[in-house]
């Protein structure tokens, strides 16, 4: 384990002011709309300190606790996706000459960002998101780029939330690496490491004091606590196999059936990576952009191929979403594409239980 | 940190349309050049792979490359959707973008000395021709040579000249078929591709079969021929599917485990027995 120092709560703001000396635009967590989401922020203050998320199928709500904690909450409304595979990004621009027209490149903008709070479910995801966008034949460079110009400032939960099971797909509630920085709230402070040469630049400039021994107990046994409080847990050992012999199972027809095909769990799956692209011409006609932005196999035009519409009903659409989440991910990318952030659960207009259905379908029996 | 240009695999090249040929009355085949001499020069392709085709203010779309004729890259598209009805209007002397190419070809460099069999129906043969003429150009490096091809009409025929040159080759077969034709012609049957399978003479335990067509034509045949044979893994067939970023990443190609757009187009059977031919994917 990597040395570790302790940050009081009178002190926790020169970490962002240290971030942001060097050189870091601060991304973290507020209360914005009734949610915890991310966007940018300046210090401690924007934080959502002392509240309490309620979490369950279909249902996120807000509300004040009796503490003082900044992070006494599962996780955001959003991963750390929307910071890298930005949710529209343009990819090239056409612009007409004389005889025809040139392609222009578009210049990437990478400000350095420091996302504080990323969540041991939002890290596990992010590697899956490397691979995809990264490490192929193909990098995509927009993606590269936001990527190598990202601080993780990284939390270990503390609090599960009721459609939490990171425990179950073994990618939390502990972070174990992927981190520049790591943190574990306590009642007063935060016990800090680093993971990384970055990281340990911003770690010896905090004023940090020794972790007590009741300290390092305390976070460990929180963190103990949150596995045993997980009330939902995937059982994924064969369910590519279960899945993939289970195709015209009754319950995709039943699912569907409460399914609004509406992709919201798509939107807030911190792995989903299918995207579409769409072409914006001038209203002069002069030129034309050519965007990417997020699609879900949950439209209708997602399969489309020359006039036909290869998934034409929700339950296909459903199948397509969860054999590839927990089925075929494992062959492109040697596990499945399921962090356990349980977003999918939670935002899901119909309150559909992803694991539920999972465990019902491609599930032991 | 500064901002800057970026290499972008997603960047087309401007070409010209040196010559446009209407073939039926939907579908048309471009012959091309890019405007830049160098990259035109230096443009290969396998056979059975495919470009992003891009229309200036209309968007992209992946055509299977049809072969290079005259030093031109050809192309042949049917007419069906919003992009393919745009292209329709451009005329010789318009500029188009192309990317390419992407995806995995033909294993044509595993078929020396052995027989090789193409069956495809409608305009699946676009996407095998320059495979075939691979094949027709050098007989003796290959053991025979049998081309099966399916249509609805007759009229719906295309390139038949060329077909009726390859049936003179010497260990050579040329079967055609179609669907709802209600006359006899001479050298064609009534029938779906598999009335042909009969009358094709090719060592079924050395061969390497290449299929492509809808995808119930694919399944339907490589289950017969495997029922005839044929050892699944010398089946070999090309799969079509909604792509729009051709390099694995936008994630609407996916069939099954596969990125057809990556992975494929062109797949041995058992690679994409699982699914193929399953409702939905």
């Amino acid at each position: 384990m990597s040395r570790s120092g302790f940050l009081q709560y009178e002190k926790f703001n020169q970490l962002f002011s240290q971030l942001q000396s060097a050189g870091y635009g601060c991304v973290g967590p507020s209360v914005i709309d009734g949610a915890v989401q991310f966007g940018k922020i300046s210090s401690v203050a924007q934080l959502p300190q002392g509240i309490e998320l309620t979490v369950k199928p279909g249902s996120v709500r807000v509300a004040k606790g009796d503490h003082q904690r900044y992070f006494a909450w599962p996780n955001g409304a959003q991963g750390i996706k929307p910071w890298l595979y930005r949710s529209r990004e343009l990819l090239w621009r056409a612009e007409q000459t004389e005889q025809g027209f040139v392609f222009n490149r578009p210049e990437v903008n990478a400000e350095p960002i420091a996302f504080i709070g990323a969540r041991a479910c939002d890290l596990a995801a992010l590697q899956l998101q490397d691979l995809h966008f990264m490490y192929g034949d193909y990098p995509d460079p927009f993606y590269s780029a936001h990527r190598n110009a990202l601080f993780i400032v990284g939390v270990n939960c503390s609090h599960t939330g009721n459609t939490c099971f990171c425990a179950s797909t073994g990618d939390g509630p502990e972070i174990q690496s992927g981190f520049d920085l790591l943190l574990d709230e306590l009642d007063d402070g935060f016990i800090v490491r680093f993971g990384s040469e970055k990281g340990l630049k911003i770690f010896e400039q905090l004023e940090l004091t020794p972790v007590s021994a009741e300290g390092h107990v305390d976070a460990k046994a929180q963190i103990a606590e949150v596995i045993a409080a997980q009330e939902r847990a995937l059982l994924h050992e064969n369910m590519h196999a279960n899945i993939f012999s289970n195709l015209d199972d009754r319950e995709w027809d039943s699912v569907a059936e409460k399914c609004l095909a509406c992709g919201n769990c798509t939107m807030v799956c911190p792995t989903c990576f299918c995207h579409r692209e769409v072409e914006v011409q001038a209203l002069d006609g002069k030129s034309s952009q050519h965007i990417r932005e997020w699609d879900s196999c949950f439209n209708q035009d997602h399969s489309y191929i020359h006039g036909i519409t290869i998934r034409d009903e929700t339950r296909l659409r459903y199948r397509q979403w969860m054999s590839h989440k927990l089925g075929s991910w494992r062959d492109q990318y040697d596990r499945t594409g399921c962090t356990g952030c349980g977003r999918c659960i939670s935002w899901c207009p119909a309150a559909i239980d992803f694991v539920a259905e999972a465990n019902l379908i491609a599930g032991d029996s | 940190m500064s901002a800057q240009p970026i290499a972008n695999p997603y960047l087309p090249y401007e070409a010209e349309i040196v010559e446009r040929i209407q073939e039926t009355p939907d579908v048309f085949t471009w012959r091309l050049r890019f405007v830049d001499e160098q990259l035109h020069q230096q443009y290969e392709f396998q056979h059975g792979q495919f470009n992003m085709l891009y229309q200036f203010g209309v968007g992209e779309i992946p055509v299977s490359v049809k072969n290079r004729e005259q030093n031109l890259l050809t192309h042949t598209i049917r007419v069906v959707g919003r992009v393919t009805k745009a292209m329709a209007e451009l005329k010789a002397g318009h500029r188009i973008g192309i990317r390419g190419p992407y995806g995995r070809g033909w294993p044509i460099q595993d078929c020396t000395g052995k027989d090789v069999v193409f069956i495809t129906a409608g305009l699946g043969c676009a996407p095998a021709i320059s495979a075939i003429q691979h094949v027709a150009e050098c007989r003796t490096c290959f053991g025979r040579l049998v081309i099966m091809q399916s249509v609805k009409h007759r009229s719906d025929m295309l390139w038949q000249k060329q077909y009726d040159e390859w049936r003179q080759l010497p260990n050579t077969q040329v079967l055609l078929a179609a669907s709802r034709e209600k006359t006899n012609w001479p050298n064609w049957e009534r029938g779906r591709v598999s009335v042909l399978f009969e009358d094709a003479i090719y060592d079924k335990q050395n061969c390497t079969v290449m299929l492509c067509g809808p995808d119930g034509m694919m399944s339907g045949s490589a289950r017969m021929l495997a029922e005839l044979g044929v050892p699944e893994e010398h089946i070999y067939l090309s799969l079509e599917r909604n792509m729009q970023c051709a390099i694995g990443h936008c994630g609407h190609c996916q069939f099954g485990s596969a990125f057809v757009c990556k992975d494929g187009p062109v797949f041995s059977y058992p690679e994409v027995k699982e699914v193929l031919g399953h409702r939905g994917f």
